[in-house]
């Protein structure tokens, strides 16, 4: 998909005196001001709400490096969002380990697990890519009710986890708390996600994903980058599922079932393909279209969902951030006042 | 040795059904190159179409044709209205299409038939034949109608024209236009095809898994690992594969891993097979000039 990139995107041309650079750090800052004020004027379940978008947004991240900068499809991300959550509950509920510290782990186990399976998977390309992860997807919940596991994973009952407390006896609940842990855990990832784009691994990846036999021809070790972007996408998603599983505090077996990796295409697609910045649309559109569509029917989310699948596939291919990168263009060329096609490139 | 029979038998029985659904798959991969998510799916709102209609009281066989008809011109549909306009995009377009499909089917088969689950009938009796309890008539009977529909496809392409035009569509497609064969009409009618022996499929196997919105993720994925196994641009290979996975699902089932991680068999076969022989068992392999 010939999608621009992130980086690319840093047009020249700015506006009121300021550099383009200037106005994007302070657009981040402020989206980072308002984030960190939401949850004191928010319900909890609001907040609740919000802390999910933003686990979401990190599990959609993790895809997006993967499918959208590195052109391999997963349709089995479910597995490791379900991976990681395990880990942090069986690390929690059997070995006491505090809630913070399970993080690193879960997302060290879905990084070897993920350059495993990204193993097998070079030799996969497009549709049988798809299709083997798509197998993984449909065996997790089976694999996770496993009867040899059942000690460690709870079997169908799955696992039931505590709140964690806010530290330091800060005046905030435990909602509140929460959604900053998870706040903070989201910045710096997407500063991780942000920073690895940038350098080496970020251009090998697109390089391998624009054309991989050019790729390989100009020394880039395409066997290597493509394992270890499947091994990091992996370890997004399953610090993602870790966070998740610490929110809902509670995992089981049916609820990392196929939908749950479909759900993060979903987010991918609409986001955008290989934007950073589109997987908080992305897990904005998974966390409450259902709450708006569940009014009509329990089937109506997924029914809208699909729908937004093919519309945004046929119309918007590169998702919400696409369309506002379009719309921000025309708009800076109306202000500058200049024909259309003399861009300030 | 005769649980041991029974397991192979059923496993036979049930590996023409995945045979079918790996059939449909080749069908379109041969053709567009393009692997159909959706077919399972497809294959389940088929079977609610042919329940709705026997509990209207109309007689199964009846049904079951008409079944068959309307699942063709439903595939011939989704060909021309939704796969067309993505036909040449790039491959995570059209999976993300296919995954779209898939979700807007099922969700839908949920809102309109419910998520509780259906008994579906059977059209065999149910005595077991030659009064042994080695193989049940439903078997006997799914088995048959599955040979008979691949005996049937095999002389539809090799004796027919419109069959002769509808694999040059696929092997050739510019070359097809220049003699005047109409490419996309052959395309949609490989749809219209693959969703009717879907449609069959669905109807064979709903009797033993039951009816609800679900029933065909595992059979498709099954589908999968068989048309891989054989190869997935070799309708033969994919049909041989089919029957041995249902064999293989079945014992493995039985004697090694339990019930539980039937689905894991499947999953290991995929990743077994394209790791070690991605081209399948009687598949060729593709080499890409740069």
């Amino acid at each position: 998909m010939a999608a621009t990139t992130e980086t690319s995107a840093v047009a020249a041309g700015g506006y009121a005196g300021l550099s383009a650079r200037t106005w994007r750090v302070i657009g981040v800052l402020a989206a980072v001001a308002i984030a960190c004020a939401a949850p004191f004027t928010m319900t909890n379940y609001h907040i609740f709400q919000l802390t999910l978008t933003l686990v979401y947004a990190i599990a959609v991240l993790g895809l997006n490096l993967l499918t959208g900068f590195n052109g391999q499809i997963s349709l089995g991300h479910g597995a490791f969002y379900a991976l990681g959550a395990y880990t942090t509950a069986i690390l929690m509920d059997h070995y006491g380990v505090p809630y913070w510290a399970t993080l690193p782990a879960a997302g060290a186990v879905c990084l070897v697990f993920g350059f495993l399976f990204g193993l097998p998977a070079l030799r996969l390309e497009g549709h049988y890519l798809a299709l083997a992860t798509f197998a993984l997807a449909l065996a997790t919940p089976q694999l996770l009710k496993y009867k040899l596991f059942e000690d460690f994973t709870g079997g169908v009952q799955g696992i039931v986890l505590l709140k964690p407390d806010p530290p330091f006896k800060l005046p905030i609940n435990a909602d509140q708390w929460l959604y900053l842990f998870v706040l903070a855990i989201t910045i710096a990832m997407f500063i991780l996600a942000w920073n690895l784009l940038r350098g080496r691994l970020g251009r090998a990846m697109i390089a391998i994903r624009d054309h991989p036999i050019a790729a390989s021809a100009m020394g880039v070790n395409t066997a290597l980058y493509k394992s270890l972007t499947f091994g990091i996408s992996a370890m997004f998603t399953g610090i993602a599922g870790a966070l998740g599983a610490i929110a809902v505090q509670f995992v089981a077996p049916d609820s990392f079932d196929l939908f749950l990796s479909i759900r993060f295409l979903v987010g991918v697609a609409i986001g955008g393909l290989a934007t950073i910045s589109g997987a908080f649309f992305g897990a904005a559109f998974i966390e409450f279209i259902p709450n708006v569509a569940d009014q009509i029917s329990k089937a109506a989310p997924w029914a809208i969902y699909g729908i937004f699948l093919i519309v945004f596939m046929y119309v918007m291919p590169t998702g919400v951030v696409g369309m506002i990168r379009v719309l921000w263009g025309k708009l800076r060329r109306a202000i500058a006042g200049r024909p259309e096609g003399v861009a300030a490139r | 040795m005769e649980t041991f029979l029974h397991q192979v038998f059923s496993g036979l029985a049930t590996g023409g059904i995945y045979a079918s659904i790996a059939l449909a798959l080749v069908m379109i991969y041969q053709a567009t190159h393009h692997i159909n998510f959706a077919q399972g799916e497809m294959a389940m709102f088929a079977t609610y179409i042919s329940w709705s209609m026997i509990n209207a009281g109309m007689p199964y066989w009846a049904a079951f044709f008409i079944t068959i008809v309307i699942a063709f011109v439903a595939g011939v549909l989704i060909e021309r209205i939704v796969v067309r306009p993505v036909e040449n995009s790039p491959v995570i377009s059209v999976v993300i299409v296919f995954i779209g499909l898939l979700v807007i089917i099922n969700s839908c088969a949920g809102w309109i038939f419910t998520y509780t689950i259906k008994s579906f009938p059977s059209p065999f009796p149910a005595t077991p034949p030659f009064g042994s309890n080695l193989v049940s008539f439903h078997e006997l009977g799914s088995m048959a109608i599955t040979l008979g529909l691949l005996t049937a496809l095999f002389l539809f392409f090799r004796f027919t024209p419109l069959g002769l035009a509808m694999r040059a569509a696929a092997q050739n497609p510019v070359s097809s236009r220049l003699v005047g064969i109409r490419v996309g009409w052959m395309l949609a009618l490989g749809w219209g095809l693959a969703a009717a022996i879907g449609s069959v499929a669905g109807m064979m196997v709903a009797p033993i898994v039951f009816l609800d919105p679900n029933m065909m993720s595992g059979i498709l994925l099954y589908g999968f690992a068989g048309a891989l196994l054989g190869g997935i641009d070799n309708p033969w290979g994919a049909v041989a594969g089919g029957f041995i996975v249902g064999v293989l699902e079945n014992i493995a089932g039985a004697y090694i891993v339990g019930t539980e991680l039937k689905l894991t068999v499947a999953l290991v076969v995929i990743i077994v097979t394209l790791v070690i022989k991605p081209g399948g068992l009687f598949g060729r392999t593709f080499v890409t000039r740069v």
